[in-house]
C-alpha cells in the first residue's frame, strides 16, 4: 500500500555547485529506494528569489521532487532534509488525493459538455473558430478587486 | 431526543450568524451603488481552473495584496469552495518562500 505521492520542495543557498545539488539527490535517492519508493520526476527550478531571507539569504536554489512512497518514508526524509545544513528550506505535500479529484472533476465537465453538445446536433469537440476568440475576455475592465476597505 | 433539541438550538445560532452578515452586506451594497457596482464572480469558476497549486504564483499572485495578507472572499468575489483551496495553496506557498508572510 505505498501508492501515495508526495512532492517534496527543497531550498538550498544560492551559492551551492551543481555537484552538491547531485550530492543531495544521490542522498535523497538513496534514502526513497531504501524504504521501497520511487522517484517520480525531479525537477530543479533553480535560482529563484525568496519572498522573505532564509538563514541570511535573499535567494535560493529550488528543487522540486515528486516521489511515490509510504508516509513512514517521507517522515524518514523530511528528519533527514531537517538535519542537513545544506537544506534552508524543505516541504513535503501529499499530492495524489488532490490530482484525483482534479482529474475526476475535469473528466466530468469534458463528458458533460460532450453529451450537451452532441444532443444539439454538434460534433463533440469544440471546431476552431467556434464560440468567443480566445484571448479576448468578455470583460474588459478587470476590476474585480477593488481593494478600497480590508 | 433531547441532545437533537439542542442541534437545533445550535442552528438557531447558525441562523442568526448569518442575519448579521445579511445586514452588513446590504450596508455595503447600499454604499456601492451610489459609487459603483462591481461583478462579483468567482476567478477560478469563471476560468474553470480545478487546481489551485501553490507552485503556481502567477494564479496566486492577485490574491495577495501588497501587505502578504489573503484576500478576503467578499472583496475577490471568491466562491467559498476556490477560496478554502486558494488559503492551503497560499499557505503552502508562503512556507517555502513564494509568497510572503508580511511585507512592511
Amino acid at each position: 500500500m505505498s501508492d501515495r505521492q508526495y512532492e517534496l520542495v527543497y531550498i538550498l543557498p544560492p551559492d551551492t555547485t551543481e555537484q552538491q545539488v547531485a550530492e543531495l539527490q544521490a542522498k535523497v535517492e538513496e534514502v526513497v529506494t531504501r524504504l521501497s519508493g520511487t522517484i517520480a520526476s525531479t525537477d530543479n527550478w533553480g535560482r529563484k528569489r525568496l519572498a522573505y531571507e532564509i538563514a541570511r539569504h535573499k535567494e535560493g536554489y529550488y528543487v522540486l521532487q515528486t516521489i511515490n512512497g509510504s508516509g513512514e518514508l517521507m517522515k524518514e526524509l523530511d528528519r533527514r532534509l531537517k538535519v542537513m545544513d545544506i537544506v534552508i528550506r524543505q516541504m513535503i505535500v501529499r499530492v495524489d488525493e488532490a490530482k484525483k479529484v482534479v482529474d475526476t472533476v475535469q473528466t466530468r465537465r469534458r463528458t458533460n459538455s460532450e453529451r450537451r453538445r452532441v444532443k444539439r446536433g454538434l460534433p463533440p469537440q469544440r471546431q476552431p473558430g467556434e464560440g468567443r476568440p480566445a484571448g479576448e475576455p468578455d470583460d474588459q475592465d478587470d476590476d474585480r478587486f477593488e481593494v478600497g476597505e480590508v | 431526543m433531547p441532545p437533537f433539541g439542542q442541534g437545533r438550538s445550535g442552528g438557531g445560532g447558525g441562523g442568526r450568524g448569518r442575519a448579521g452578515d445579511k445586514k452588513a452586506g446590504d450596508k455595503e451594497k447600499g454604499q456601492r451603488r451610489t459609487l459603483f457596482r462591481r461583478r462579483k464572480v468567482c476567478k477560478f469558476c469563471a476560468d474553470k481552473i480545478d487546481d489551485i497549486n501553490y507552485k503556481d504564483v502567477k494564479l496566486i499572485g492577485p490574491f495577495v495584496p501588497e501587505r502578504g495578507k489573503i484576500l478576503p472572499r467578499r472583496i475577490s468575489g471568491t466562491c467559498a469552495k476556490h477560496q478554502r483551496k486558494l488559503q492551503t495553496a497560499i499557505k503552502r506557498a508562503r512556507q517555502i518562500a513564494l509568497i510572503p508572510y508580511v511585507t512592511e
